[in-house]
């Protein structure tokens, strides 16, 4: 029996004038791994939505057709008896976690089943384990990190063995180490206890891999029903949006099949001779490791203009010792051409705690930097360093001028009830929302949202020294990612200098010319994008993973350029290149 | 993103305290009984004993610097008013200390020592209140009272834990939106009309999100069924600190009915101060403490 069957479902949310699900009808059967594709606003959330049996009865609405869940049915059984058969995640982590501490916030469901405390018990500590939160059992909800918070609203969704899990996003706020380490977890619960497995994720490369089916939604419609490789196939001519970077690729190349993860590509690579024979490692190694002076050879198009943007004599800092404590205010900098400067800035708590360890960094006028790091590594109170909304406990900070931070959630920043109260006409022109001006900021899409918030740290006399975006791509789809991109470009040409802390290395690529690499509160890694984005197995694109880093951080565009000159010659051409 | 070095609204933490040792359900209810002593007596005296032994408890439990801050910031302000407003309004008092002449609606206003001691006093054990509600908010495990009321009503359980968790993330919401305004060109809309322009979105706010914390806790089960199972058994932290609650509210309850701590505001201030007044405050400070006086087994 099917462990999840919708039949017919349309689904109209309370004043809205379209439905955002229409006709809506499939089986998952127990033991699939299924992913939900689509573009922003295709009703893949509402849709799990309704699997969770929150659509109609949270949200109200007008509701056709069925859904069953584990034999249950969703219009006569509440969330609460579904939640019996099914773990759910929703988006936002804040909202996801109720309790005051994560072992009381493990053992709500269980206890709630009425499980005698030997089980609750069991099934905390194996939630804990699976999920790599044994240690944060004993500690306070309200003290975790976004990242931390996630993991522990997953592990609750888990902990009581459900037979079907609902995800939506869940790797959204997780760093690339965590984000493959969850789906793969994911992947050995449904192999292991033949869990069914329903999951929304925009970053497709990171978890088709591991996916059995892939269901891909169009204006509330599902338009794709298929295997990953078949999905892929569809998503080709489809919604060419949905492509992974690999796919990209190998089509842009002329190859086929569109490989569904790394491995995959390649092959198909090797197949068509442009790529060696040998273990990959061996092609790694020719390459320069972080940190190192990139001397490989130079990679064509758009890769080797960013490589000489990077060169432009910048200094190499990583941990940096401590300064005398002293100076702890920000003051304007001395040198002509740097946009920021952050000197020997620490970040202690009052319990003694350091966030930030002795931070060196400069960026200089119009450079794109990207931050990066494992979640809790400091780059959100770095950025909040270089705004002046903290000050440093020891260190200082310099600016060339104003330093626009546009924080993570662009929601924060609206207090009107129009689009044109929240920011000026000339701002507005800027990031294209001029046509807006009447609309509720709150009834704007997410993209939309992201723009005005731009707009409104953007405004003002003069464009500010630096732009800092914390986290800007969670839950946006390709085509936004690359909007932005675009406009952080277009910022950058008139001499504003870009920050991104990000943990989606295709983003950071497109971006950045350089990426500064964090852990544990200090730099450890600070050079040209192309060096640190492309040697690693987490913090690389994928076309860098797949040319074994051969060409630097590689986009799909870009790899397609670097492998054509190639095809046809020797492979160990390519073996040589860095 | 962690709100790292932003304030965090005041909120329980496991310490390593005699108090944090007592189940949450009696930590609560210890900071109830003080709370109640406080609204059953009326003398300074034995309030001012109340304030001692909640202030001593704060500390015993290791809370008394964010309590202080707490009710300095929120307290000090309604303890001015109180005792201005009972000066300027209250006409009961026949020792006049100003005379302020005719003040529109208010009419003649005069200053008396007993409207400006009733105001002390009622401020007084407002204080005590408020400090022994923070006290619970601190000490009581929340998830630990949580699940007792599940076993006695799952559905007021549901709606306590939807508004206590909610409380968590509209304050987080309130700062997020603080910063972003500070992240404003301009600096953002200051002073008091700025941080109602917060309070504003954030309530706008606020019926999203409690849809959002009440669907997660129906889909875990939360309020579906009574919690069944014997509940945890007492520790001698547990016994200590009931009987602590239930002698001090005793105590209280016997010197307000003997008149053994009379106290008389109008028409005259009339207070009995003697050895026995003096000795129920002792008795009331050393019943609150004695607990505390246990630290076997508490980890320093």
């Amino acid at each position: 029996m099917s462990i999840l069957r919708l039949q017919g479902v349309t689904y109209t949310y309370p004043a809205a004038s379209e439905p955002s699900l229409r006709d809506v009808s499939f089986e998952l059967e127990p033991g699939e791994f299924c992913v939900l594709a689509g573009l922003s606003g295709s009703g893949k959330s509402t849709l799990l939505r309704a699997a969770a049996g929150l659509v109609p009865h949270f949200h109200g609405g007008s509701f056709t057709g069925s859904v069953m869940v584990g034999g249950l049915d969703t219009r006569t059984s509440s969330p609460a008896q579904i939640g019996m058969v099914a773990g759910t995640l929703l988006q936002d982590p804040e909202t996801q976690v109720v309790m005051a501490s994560v072992r009381a916030e493990l053992e709500l469901a269980v206890e709630s089943r009425g499980e005698p405390a030997a089980s609750v018990a069991r099934a905390v500590e194996e939630a804990a384990l699976a999920l790599g939160i044994d240690n944060l059992l004993e500690r306070p909800t309200a003290e975790l990190s976004g990242g931390e918070l996630q993991r522990v609203a997953l592990a609750a969704a888990l902990v009581t063995r459900p037979r079907l899990i609902l995800l939506d996003e869940p790797t959204s706020q997780l760093d690339p180490v965590a984000g493959d380490e969850l789906i793969w977890q994911l992947r050995r619960l449904n192999q292991e206890s033949d869990t069914a497995v329903l999951l929304i994720e925009h970053r497709l490369e990171r978890c088709l891999a591991a996916a059995d089916r892939v269901l891909a939604m169009r204006a509330g419609e599902i338009v794709c029903d298929s295997d990953p490789a078949g999905f892929l196939e569809w998503a080709a001519t489809g919604e060419r949006a949905l492509q992974t970077p690999a796919a990209r690729l190998i089509e842009g190349l002329g190859l086929a099949p569109a490989p569904v993860g790394v491995k995959q590509a390649r092959a198909t690579l090797r197949r068509a001779g442009l790529l060696p024979e040998t273990p990959a490692g061996e092609t790694e190694r020719e390459h320069p490791a972080p940190g190192e002076t990139g001397q490989g050879r130079s990679i064509s198009g758009e890769a080797s203009h960013r490589s000489g943007e990077a060169a432009q004599g910048r200094a190499v800092p990583s941990e940096a010792g401590p300064r005398a404590p002293g100076i702890l205010r920000g003051r304007r900098r001395e040198h002509p051409e740097q946009a920021l400067a952050l000197r020997g800035v620490w970040h202690e708590l009052r319990e003694g705690r350091a966030i930030l360890r002795g931070v060196e960094m400069t960026v200089s006028r119009g450079e794109r930097v990207a931050l990066m790091g494992r979640n809790g590594a400091g780059k959100s109170t770095l950025l909040r360093h270089a705004a002046g909304l903290l000050e440093p406990t020891r260190g200082r900070v310099e600016w060339a001028g104003r330093v626009a931070l546009l924080l993570q959630n662009p929601g924060d920043y609206f207090l009107h009830e129009r689009v044109e109260q929240e920011a000026s006409g000339g701002a507005l022109e800027l990031v294209g929302l001029a046509g807006l001006c009447d609309r509720n900021p709150r009834d704007l899409s997410g993209g939309e949202r992201q723009r005005l918030a731009l707009a409104i740290v953007m405004d003002g006399e003069e464009p500010p020294a630096v732009l800092a975006l914390d986290e800007p791509t969670r839950g946006m789809d390709r085509a936004a990612k690359q909007a932005l991109a675009e406009r952080l470009h277009e910022l950058s040409e008139g001499g504003t200098a870009v920050i991104v802390a990000t943990h989606d290395t295709e983003f950071a690529a497109a971006v950045a010319v350089r990426a500064a690499l964090m852990a544990d509160g200090r730099v450890i890694a600070d050079g040209p994008i192309e060096q640190i984005l492309s040697g690693g197995w987490y913090f690389a694109t994928d076309t860098a993973r797949i040319l074994g880093g051969a060409g630097g951080a590689l986009l799909p565009e870009q790899g397609i350029g670097f492998l054509r000159p190639v095809r046809g010659q020797a492979p160990e051409h390519l073996a040589v290149g860095g | 993103m962690s709100a790292i070095g932003l304030r965090r609204p005041l909120t329980y933490r496991p310490v390593a305290s005699p108090l944090h040792a007592a189940g949450g359900p009696v930590a609560a209810a210890y900071g109830a009984a003080l709370a109640t002593a406080a609204l059953i007596v009326w003398s300074p005296i034995l309030l001012g004993a109340l304030l001692v032994a909640v202030v001593l408890a704060a500390a015993g439990a290791g809370v008394a610097g964010p309590l202080a801050r707490f009710a300095a910031r929120l307290m000090l302000p309604l303890l001015v008013l109180s005792v201005a407003v009972n000066g300027l309004v209250d006409r009961g008092g026949l020792t006049v200390l100003a005379r302020l002449g005719e003040w529109g609606v208010l009419g003649q206003v005069d200053v008396t020592l007993e409207a400006v001691v009733y105001g002390v006093v009622f401020a007084l054990r407002l204080l005590v209140v408020t400090l022994a509600c923070l006290l619970i908010v601190c000490a009581a495990n929340p998830d630990e009272l949580m699940r007792a009321l599940r076993r006695v009503s799952p559905r007021s359980a549901l709606t306590a834990a939807i508004g206590t968790r909610l409380l968590g993330v509209l304050a987080g919401d309130a700062q997020r939106l603080a910063e972003a305004q500070r992240c404003r060109p301009d600096g953002g809309v200051s002073g008091t009309r700025g941080r109602l322009a917060v309070l504003r979105a954030t309530v706008a706010g606020a019926l999203d999100r409690s849809l959002d914390v009440a669907a997660v806790l129906e889909m875990r089960g939360y309020g579906a069924r009574r919690a069944r199972g014997p509940g945890l058994p007492l520790s001698r932290h547990d016994i200590a600190f009931m009987l602590a609650a239930l002698g001090t509210l005793a105590v209280a309850i016997v010197a307000q009915a003997s008149g053994m701590a009379r106290f008389e505001t109008f028409p005259l201030l009339s207070m009995r101060a003697g050895a026995g007044a003096l000795s129920v405050a002792g008795l009331l400070i050393v019943l609150a403490l004695a607990p505390f006086l246990d630290r076997r087994g508490i980890e320093r």
